[in-house]
């Protein structure tokens, strides 16, 4: 089974990353993705802002260990044929893509659920953090959400 | 010695990426509670949510140092 992970500057080609996972085994039925991309506003201490880029920092090494085991869990959870999670880190511009889960199966329930499972618990877990710059030049820490760890805590009840 | 590695805004409160502590106490709470002893910015950054990991595997105040470890600080991790 092809599991592809990778933390990276550089954008993606999402259906190049589809095509390739598809093409890794033929017991695959189904690909669910989820791409996640830099959004042009959002809430911070109560306060709505436009942002103008968004700078993605991690932890070199344990970022990589974090989301190889995000991995193997959701493949100990579900019959999955294949995995590809890409992260970007460093400066993103508004509608640039941030990072790609695909989940591969033979059937989709497997692969939907896997999908949502890695995307919810990458934002609780991989040691990944958002700082946003505002039209004005100045700059912010984005606060971790509640509601993402309780989207965590519901896989684990 | 052990090396510190501090992260995000964490980072930017401390005013420092990391250090290397020559003579570290015997657990990851007493390097805490040590780290927070250095005055009122270190008091102030330690005192909110911070998440701790020790040779890049998360930790809590009970896990032990031991020479040539790699310890990292830093706050609720916010990627995807």
């Amino acid at each position: 089974m092809r599991v592809h992970i990778a933390v990276q500057t550089d954008p993606f080609d999402s259906g190049a990353e589809i095509a390739r996972l598809a093409a890794s085994n033929h017991a695959i039925g189904g690909i669910a993705s989820f791409i996640g991309v830099v959004r042009g506003h959002n809430r911070v201490g109560g306060r709505e802002a436009e942002i103008s880029t968004l700078t993605l920092e991690h932890y070199p090494g344990m970022t990589e260990k974090a989301l190889a085991r995000i991995v193997d869990s959701a493949c100990e959870r579900w019959p999955l044929q294949g995995v590809t999670v890409i992260h970007r880190v460093g400066e993103l511009q508004l509608g640039e893509p941030i990072v790609l889960v695909l989940t591969a199966s033979a059937h989709r329930q497997a692969a939907f659920e896997a999908c949502e499972y890695i995307m919810d618990i990458l934002k609780t877990e991989a040691p990944f953090w958002k700082k946003e710059r505002l039209p004005d030049g100045s700059e912010r820490w984005v606060d971790a959400r509640e509601t993402d760890s309780e989207a965590a805590a519901r896989w684990l009840r | 010695m052990i090396r510190v590695m501090y992260f995000a805004r964490l980072r930017d409160q401390l005013g420092s990426p990391g250090e290397q502590i020559e003579a570290p106490p015997a657990t990851l709470g007493a390097l805490v509670d040590q780290l927070a002893a250095r005055g009122d910015d270190w008091a102030e950054a330690f005192s909110g949510s911070v998440l701790m990991a020790v040779n890049q595997e998360m930790a809590d105040r009970d896990t032990p140092l031991a020479e040539g470890d790699e310890v990292a600080f830093f706050p609720p991790v916010t990627g995807g």
